[in-house]
């Protein structure tokens, strides 16, 4: 069992709209799991689903190979996107009374908090009112509350929003620190360069339905094109590029590099390795320039969406 | 796991610190006795004004009785012609003028008495002056009749019924007047304090959707135990204040009477009135009877009964005070929702009032004393009165059953409503919530 949360046909109905229709996901121990999707796909009721706020109309959710039951939320660590904490609290009380509702008792919430707070070096925020602070300070604060309790599962949706790229990187590398001790991570976001940074795996749904899900690397291989982006000199350009076109379906290619090569996309026949590609280039012309394309996860994203 | 106790503590604590909860907590009861102070120092110096007023008696027969008090000097005119004297009046800038013409015979005379002043005479010089002339007149005409007025006075009877029920029970006139104080002054507070920390709770629902904080919560606690926590918290904080509130206010009218005392004692013509009426029925005699009724007073029921209405009518509509803090977004959206609360609330002040005192056993204060969302107002006010006890508990088993309904419909509806932003549902939308 190497799969920390495991959702099985999973359907959510609110009155006549279909929510989630029949999603099944697997979370692997120690990932970093990718949830994507549009907006307004069911995203965020799967992850209520999860955490128990919203109870699915029909499948079921194990954590840990056990159904969902109310002490679950002791494992889990849930930073939604629509955040926000009591404006007229101060930082330390808020941040106690919180964790306490997530069963630590005071006095350990009280240590745990002081290593953090002295972690993140905001050791002197605790008498400040939320209202005091800026809206990436309040963050921080949320951050330290979502994990303050040593979940299992951490559940992040958007948590890089109202970051500045400094904090967005500091909380990045704590996310992945978190990983690295032994929690599971579902991510949300729209950001594709954090999801190419940081998940493993990912699911995208669409319109209520799961579409896609898997390794992000086996994700990557069944979507590449066998295409090779290739840059060349040679000093008859014209000759070059039809003999190629003549052999290989061809695209023209952008990309940066200091000579002003002939640039193309080649995409690779069947029978056809990269090696024979190369040797077929290196006849011909002199290779500046060979690189294998390799979808990026926005690529795969917006083609997966656009397909369905 | 339970979280209640650690939500209740939590919603306490923040109303209690808050700032605007705590200077109200503190004002109101100074501001209140303030108001009070100073319209009664007011209403003093508008009766402390000393007033002459002219009197011509062509008739001779009732200026004797016209004896000079503290804030009234009245001015005997003889021998002036109504004009000369009207004049005479005006130029001493007096309060008014009593005319009293010198008619045919003494039976017309009631009908000829006049009062000349510049502005509206006020009502309760003209009432004094009234009941005076009417006291004299009388005598007068009793005395030419050939009655001796000292055999009247004597033979004058003061009968106060003495009600007994059947079984023993002594009521009296007094009775009812207690009575009813106490059941009004009971329902109207539970009123009272659910309109306040309803919309306190009503107000923190919102607070804690706007802040966005709702969904960090209860993905840590249920939302009813949120829900809970938050009315249980807040009516703590309500009782609280109440408590200061009654405390501070004792404290203040201790003092205010201490220091001001003296002063209430003045004669006003209301107090010469009601002094007059007071002194016809023998002061000691009432307040005896009104010790006496209070003691008669189904106190333990009466007590027993307070607890469990007021909690069960409290939590009933804060219940629906959550619900609605969790279907809107903002404060000015609550008005369409409150309307059908706040109806039946002042419906069952009004039945309270005007039928429980017509007749506290009647159908129409029965049945709203039995109808859950008008029960406990109207049943408290009933209680005094001597309510069968199987008709209490069958009303408190009707209003503990419709909490537990609206509890559970509140929740559903908080449960949906928290997690939804950015319109305004319609009453369409809220019974779908109901069966997400």
């Amino acid at each position: 069992m190497n799969d920390l949360l495991v959702a099985n046909s999973v359907s959510k109905n609110f009155g006549d709209f279909k929510a989630l229709n029949n999603v099944s996901i697997a979370v692997p121990k120690g990932s970093i799991f990718g949830l994507l999707g549009p907006n307004g796909a069911g995203k965020t009721t799967l992850i209520r689903i999860i955490n128990q706020i919203t109870m699915p109309d029909q499948g079921n959710v194990l954590l840990d190979g056990n159904a969902l039951q109310p002490n679950h939320i002791q494992d889990i660590g849930y930073l939604p996107e629509e955040r926000g904490l009591y404006k007229s609290m101060k930082v330390g009380e808020q941040a106690l009374y919180l964790a306490q509702l997530k069963g630590l008792s005071k006095q350990e919430a009280k240590s745990r908090l002081k290593y953090w707070f002295d972690k993140l070096d905001i050791g002197d925020w605790w008498n400040k009112k939320i209202q005091e602070l800026s809206k990436g300070q309040a963050q921080k604060i949320q951050f330290i509350v979502t994990v303050l309790h040593q979940p299992k599962l951490l559940i992040f949706d958007e948590p890089f929003s109202g970051f500045d790229p400094i904090n967005a990187n500091l909380i990045k590398d704590e996310i992945l620190q978190l990983r690295d001790e032994g929690a599971t991570v579902i991510f949300s976001t729209h950001r594709m360069e954090s999801v190419e940074e940081l998940c493993d795996h990912i699911a995208l749904i669409h319109k209520s339905n799961k579409i896609l899900d898997g390794k992000l690397t086996d994700i990557k291989r069944q979507y590449k094109t066998n295409t090779f982006e290739v840059g060349l000199q040679t000093p008859n350009v014209d000759e070059v590029t039809k003999i190629i076109q003549d052999k290989f379906q061809v695209l023209p290619a952008t990309f940066k590099n200091l000579n002003d090569d002939l640039k193309l996309n080649i995409k690779l026949n069947e029978q056809d390795s990269s090696n024979d590609l190369l040797s077929f280039l290196t006849s011909k012309a002199e290779v500046h320039h060979f690189v294998e394309v390799i979808p990026s996860a926005n690529d795969i994203f917006i083609q997966t969406v656009k397909n369905n | 796991m339970n979280h209640l106790p650690l939500i209740i503590k939590r919603e306490y604590l923040t109303k209690v610190k808050n700032k605007s909860f705590i200077v109200m907590t503190f004002l109101s009861p100074l501001i209140m006795i303030a108001l009070i102070a100073v319209v009664a120092y007011l209403s003093q110096m508008n009766n402390n004004k000393e007033r002459t007023i002219a009197i011509l008696d062509e008739t001779g027969l009732v200026s004797e009785i016209f004896v000079n008090t503290e804030h009234t000097t009245y001015s005997i005119l003889n021998n002036l012609s109504l004009d000369e004297a009207k004049e005479q009046v005006k130029e001493k800038e007096d309060y008014g003028l009593l005319y009293i013409e010198k008619g045919s015979n003494d039976s017309k005379i009631s009908k000829t008495i006049k009062f000349y002043s510049e502005d509206t005479p006020s009502l309760t010089i003209i009432s004094s002056l009234e009941s005076k002339i009417e006291k004299k007149i009388t005598d007068l005409k009793l005395q030419q009749g050939g009655v001796d007025i000292k055999k009247i006075k004597a033979s004058k009877t003061n009968i106060n019924i003495a009600q007994e029920s059947f079984t023993g029970e002594k009521t009296s006139k007094i009775d009812n007047i207690i009575k009813l104080a106490f059941g009004g002054i009971a329902g109207y507070l539970l009123f009272m304090f659910i309109i306040i920390y309803g919309n306190m709770i009503m107000r923190s629902v919102i607070e804690e959707k706007t802040s966005r904080i709702i969904e960090v919560i209860i993905s840590s606690v249920k939302p009813i135990q949120l829900m809970m926590g938050k009315i249980i918290g807040t009516s703590l904080a309500g009782i609280t204040q109440f408590a200061i509130w009654v405390v501070l206010g004792g404290v203040m009218v201790f003092i205010l009477t201490a220091i001001f005392g003296i002063n209430l004692d003045v004669n006003t013509p209301q107090q010469e009135l009601m002094q007059q009426a007071m002194q016809s029925e023998g002061i000691e005699m009432q307040v005896q009877l009104a010790m006496q009724s209070f003691f008669n007073l189904p106190i333990s029921n009466l007590i027993v009964a307070f607890v469990f209405f007021f909690i069960g009518g409290y939590l009933l509509y804060s219940s629906l005070y959550a619900a609605i803090g969790a279907a809107v977004d903002n404060e000015t959206d609550t008005q369409q929702f409150m309307m059908p609360i706040l109806m039946p609330l002042i419906l069952a002040v009004y039945v309270g009032i005007f039928t429980v005192i017509e007749d506290p056993h009647g159908t129409v204060s029965t049945v709203f004393s039995f109808i859950p969302f008008t029960s406990p107002v109207v049943m408290l006010m009933r209680i005094p009165f001597g309510v069968p006890i199987w008709q209490q508990i069958i009303s408190l088993v009707l209003l503990i059953g419709t909490f537990v309904f609206t509890v559970w419909f509140a929740a559903k509806i908080y449960r949906v409503g928290i997690l939804m932003y950015g319109k305004k549902p319609s009453y369409k939308e809220l019974y779908k919530w109901l069966k997400y």
